[in-house]
């Protein structure tokens, strides 16, 4: 039976993976658009979930370190480097940040780490628009370009979105990966019980931190993303509200699940636009849907399936229990 | 060195500002492990109700009690009641991320059934100026001054004077044990709410003269509150008020002295240092590790 | 034979359907504006200013015989987000794309319209957006490049002032006004006496008013945005400082004064588009919009308005509704009041999409705008 859940677990999967491949060659530009915004934002949202679905941590400038990363991109490819050099230079200095920020405050205390990246995400704001020499400042960088990947141009909306998709790709796939590792094991090790982790020897801080800086870091490269997608950033969409909405996508979806992030960036990015059609009260709907959503299921999307699962599981094996307990009993 | 006089003065009048909406956020947070993200938008909106009442034809009078009576029902007993009671058991994020939403819901609904516009809104304090120590200030900032001491002065002496201020006391310190010695800690955490509710509305009532009758007024409002929250102890009532006025003192100095463009991050840095230095807050009471 | 039939069915319907396209049919705009988020009050004036022009055409039976319709996407003040609804209005082939009014937004979406070849009339300030040479742009108001020289040269030749302080908002708007304005007053040898950023939603300003007093200037040169405007008066006034107040739009307009009360007596400013114009036209759009708004608009509000009847305006005198041909029409075009009085005063728009027409230098006395000086259209 559980080879048989299996099978359509992967086939499941193939269909979303089609479609994701294919259905959008009969969408138009701003589909596509909002697509590659989905993909982007769930690159970012499952670092966050790294950070805080697995090691536990309260992050709140993940929004930042998107920003730190477009600005990378934005900056070298204007100045004719190659994206990837932007990447490059995004990814590790997003870590090495996230290093830095989470050492003294992980030293303290648990909710700490969010007090500091909440001041890390105003002062990283006032760098991007104040040293104009650098970032342009509140004029922000315009005509981005897009890369040319393998010599094949990716201008047009449907290229540049399979270059998203495919960045979410690699990038889902390391994370599976990484949680799969002894490394994850530790994570979730710390989230479950820090005390224990402790006791068994492992270096809680050391995880604690590697977590947020691989976190951090998964944020810079949606940023590298974000700004050839957009191909014009300022500062202003990096201000401390992406940083919220990131969480907010990490907590809808499912904090902690694999799939949480991917979830939580559609109730982000698509249900808006869903609901745009009842004109100014989108955002209303939006904000009610999101609340009832949480108080219906705190853990998010997938904390309904997985307590769904769980009552069909004990069900199950309830029933079992009741066979096995009549098959034991003795024929009158 | 008159000059600094001034900035201080004025620094003071703005952390009041601060220091009364922060007092919520420990109110809060000590009873209920709440953190309100939409604590900003809850000072935005009885001044709203107010106005509504007044475009009913309501006097002035008559529409602030009709608006702090409302605020207390949806602000105190409804906020508790339909969002933090269904969530509170399942930690504090989940909570904090619906009232992110929540500050989404009230600035659109205000921004869309009231107006876009900022609206100038009547002062209970004269408009007009006094003179102290030779400088010029508002009267409306005096006034909130007054109050914030006011409020400080009034909730020290309920929490430490009365039966019911030891009794929330107890139940914020530990609501188990605040139980079993027969405590009503649900109706304790409820008076919390409705005393929050009451703060945010008189806070609206000072600061909207100042600050404008607008949708997103709350924003910058309930960031600086936040920020001057955990600046003074996040678990402290007089640490709130300590660091509302720090913040606001902080930010002025700043900008006169340190760089305009940066001023804001003055306050940010302050918090970094605080919190390595003394991560329980200015006044805050260090916290046990909950294992 | 059947096939053939309907064949000749499914002609005769599509050049029905085509010839109704041509008469009957409404005229589809697309406006993509800051309906939520820090922009929210700019972007509802403009959309507002939109309604009810369209409702007033269409009321009168339209352009060319047909009505206008126009959809509104909120751009949430997000460049990015303006991008994917600008991109969803032009995959709708709308006949003009109106807004945004963000100049960061502004400068993301025009490539695409540009590209789609549809005209986009816009409410950005910012200088350089007209100087790029796109061929499908246009101003409703005057490019801060147009209207800052007129500042400069009042600071000059009126104030006869040698240093001057400048209070700007550190947003898109408040720098690239601070950068132009200073930029001219080089060119008159005017000192810049203190350089004071401020934040949009900044609610003291008794930091920067003591700069402003220990810089000691001859004039303040104020660029805010209309709130903070009212509360740098009211702080002005009680540090005592005396020296004139001169700013734009958003230092002496009718909101200001009415949330500074007397503190705004005294600043005086260019207006390129205010409510209290000393024209008819104007007075009676003013009337026409607080009666259905409940609300004064400002400068916004005048701006979506003068798009609508730039569009008719142009329509009318290419007779046919053409979507191509239509940037190339507004290109070098009068539009008299006296010929279409939605206009409201005379403009012309140039080859770079900038607009000429009369502006204002006006004085608050007593709580009133009062006009010194109107300043004649260039051409």
């Amino acid at each position: 039976m559980s080879a048989l859940k299996r099978y359509w677990r992967v086939a499941l999967g193939m269909v979303v993976i089609a479609a994701l491949i294919i259905a959008p060659m009969y969408l138009n530009r701003y589909g596509l658009f909002i697509l590659s915004q989905w993909a982007v934002m769930t690159i970012a949202a499952t670092g966050l979930n790294l950070t805080l679905g697995y090691a536990g941590q309260v992050s709140l400038a993940q929004g930042a370190f998107v920003g730190i990363g477009a600005y990378a991109a934005a900056i070298m490819t204007a100045n004719g480097m190659p994206l990837i050099a932007g990447l490059g230079v995004a990814i590790v200095l997003c870590f090495a940040i996230g290093w830095i920020l989470g050492y003294p405050a992980l030293r303290v205390q648990h909710h700490y780490l969010a007090f500091v990246t909440l001041a890390f995400s105003t002062l990283a704001f006032l760098v991007f628009r104040n040293e104009s020499w650098l970032t342009n400042g509140i004029y922000g960088i315009s005509n981005i370009p897009r890369p040319t990947i393998l010599g094949y141009p990716t201008n047009r909306p449907l290229p540049f979105y399979y270059v998203c998709l495919g960045s979410l790709a690699l990038v889902s796939l390391a994370t599976w990966w990484l949680i799969r590792s002894p490394w994850g094991r530790a994570f979730v090790a710390l989230r479950e019980n820090p005390v224990r982790a402790l006791s068994l020897g492992i270096d809680t801080r050391r995880y604690t931190l590697m977590a947020f800086a691989i976190g951090s870091a998964l944020g810079g490269v949606a940023g590298t993303l974000y700004a050839p997608l957009t191909q014009y950033i300022d500062p202003v969409p990096f201000n401390l509200s992406l940083s919220l909405d990131l969480l907010m996508m990490v907590i809808v979806g499912g904090s902690g699940f694999f799939f949480g992030p991917f979830l939580g960036a559609m109730i982000a990015v698509l249900l808006p636009e869903w609901l745009r059609f009842t004109q100014g009260y989108y955002l209303m709907i939006y904000a009610v849907a999101v609340i009832l959503l949480l108080i219906y299921s705190p853990t998010g999307i997938l904390g309904i399936l997985d307590r769904y699962l769980t009552e069909r599981r004990t069900k199950a094996a309830s029933a079992l229990r009741a066979v096995a307990k009549s098959g034991l009993e003795p024929a009158p | 060195m008159s000059n600094l006089l001034d900035l201080l003065i004025a620094g003071l009048a703005t952390g009041a500002i601060y220091a009364i909406v922060a007092v919520g956020f420990t109110l809060l947070w000590q009873t209920s492990q709440t953190i309100n993200f939409a604590q900003g938008e809850f000072v935005m909106l009885p001044a709203f109700l107010m106005l509504a009442a007044m475009h009913a034809g309501a006097p002035f009078w008559l529409a602030i009690i009709f608006g702090m009576l409302l605020s207390m029902l949806l602000l105190g007993l409804g906020f508790k009641m339909l969002l933090v009671d269904p969530m509170l058991r399942h930690g504090v994020l989940p909570l904090a991320i619906a009232t992110m939403a929540l500050a989404i819901g009230l600035k659109e609904a205000v921004k869309q059934f009231f107006s876009a516009e900022a609206s100038p809104f009547p002062s209970i304090v004269p408009a007009g100026d006094i003179s102290i120590l030779g400088r010029q200030v508002a009267l409306q900032s005096v006034g909130v001054l007054a109050l914030a001491i006011a409020a400080v002065v009034g909730l020290t002496a309920l929490l430490n004077r009365t039966s019911i201020g030891h009794q929330m006391q107890a139940t914020a310190q530990n609501p188990v044990v605040a139980r079993i010695i027969g405590i009503p800690v649900e109706r304790m955490i409820l008076l919390t709410f409705l005393i929050n509710a009451f703060l945010v509305a008189l806070a609206s009532l000072l600061i909207t003269p100042i600050y404008l009758a607008k949708f997103s007024s709350g924003e910058v409002l309930g960031q600086a509150a936040f920020i001057a929250a955990i600046v003074g102890g996040f678990n402290q009532v007089r640490g709130a008020i300590a660091g509302g006025l720090l913040i606001g003192v902080v930010d002025n100095l700043a900008a006169a002295y340190v760089s305009t463009q940066y001023r804001a991050a003055v306050p940010m840095v302050l918090l970094i240092l605080i919190i390595l230095l003394r991560p329980q807050g200015l006044l805050g009471r260090a916290e046990e590790r909950t294992v | 034979m059947k096939s053939g039939i309907l064949a000749g069915i499914l002609l005769a319907t599509m050049t029905a359907g085509a010839a109704l396209a041509q008469s009957g049919a409404p005229i589809k705009l697309a406006n993509v504006a800051e309906l939520s988020g820090g922009g929210a009050t700019v972007g509802t004036n403009w959309k507002n200013g939109i309604d009810l022009a369209i409702e007033e055409i269409n009321a009168k039976g339209g352009v060319l015989g047909r009505k206008l319709e126009v959809t509104h996407a909120d751009s949430q003040s997000n460049p990015g987000v303006a991008r994917a609804q600008v991109q969803k209005a032009l995959d709708g082939e709308p006949y003009v794309l109106l807004g945004p009014g963000y100049s960061g937004s502004v400068k993301v979406t025009a490539p695409l319209a540009a590209e789609a070849g549809i005209a986009q009339i816009m409410g950005g300030e910012a200088a350089e957006l007209t100087q790029g040479g796109n061929k499908f742009l246009f101003r409703t108001s005057f490019g801060q490049q147009s209207s800052m020289p007129k500042v400069a040269k009042y600071i000059n030749d009126e104030v006869k002032a040698k240093s001057v302080a400048i209070v700007w908002v550190n947003n898109d708007f408040g720098r690239g006004g601070r950068d132009v304005i200073t930029k001219e007053l080089a060119k008159y040898n005017i000192k810049v006496a203190a350089d004071l950023s401020t934040e949009a939603g900044q609610a003291d300003f008794a930091a920067d008013v003591s700069k402003i007093k220990g810089a000691a200037p001859d004039a303040v040169f104020v660029y805010l945005n209309e709130e903070e405007s009212a509360r740098i008066l009211k702080e002005l006034k009680r540090q005592g400082v005396t020296v004139p107040l001169i700013g734009e739009t958003t230092l002496v307009g009718q909101k200001v004064v009415e949330l500074a009360g007397d503190a705004a007596n005294g600043a005086r400013g260019h207006v390129g588009l205010t409510t209290d114009a000393p024209v008819d036209l104007i007075k009676a759009f003013r009337e026409k919009f607080s009666k259905k708004y409940n609300y004064v608009p400002d400068h916004n509000g005048i701006k979506g308005y003068l798009a609508i009847y730039m569009i008719k305006a142009t329509t009318e005198k290419m007779g046919k509704v053409d979507s191509k041909a239509f940037a190339d029409n507004l290109h070098g075009l009068t539009i008299k009041a006296t010929s279409e009085p939605g206009i409201l005063m005379d403009a012309t728009f140039d080859q770079n999409g900038d607009i000429d027409r009369q502006g204002f230098l006006v004085e608050i006395v007593d709580g009133k705008q009062v006009i010194k000086q109107v300043l004649p259209k260039l051409n």
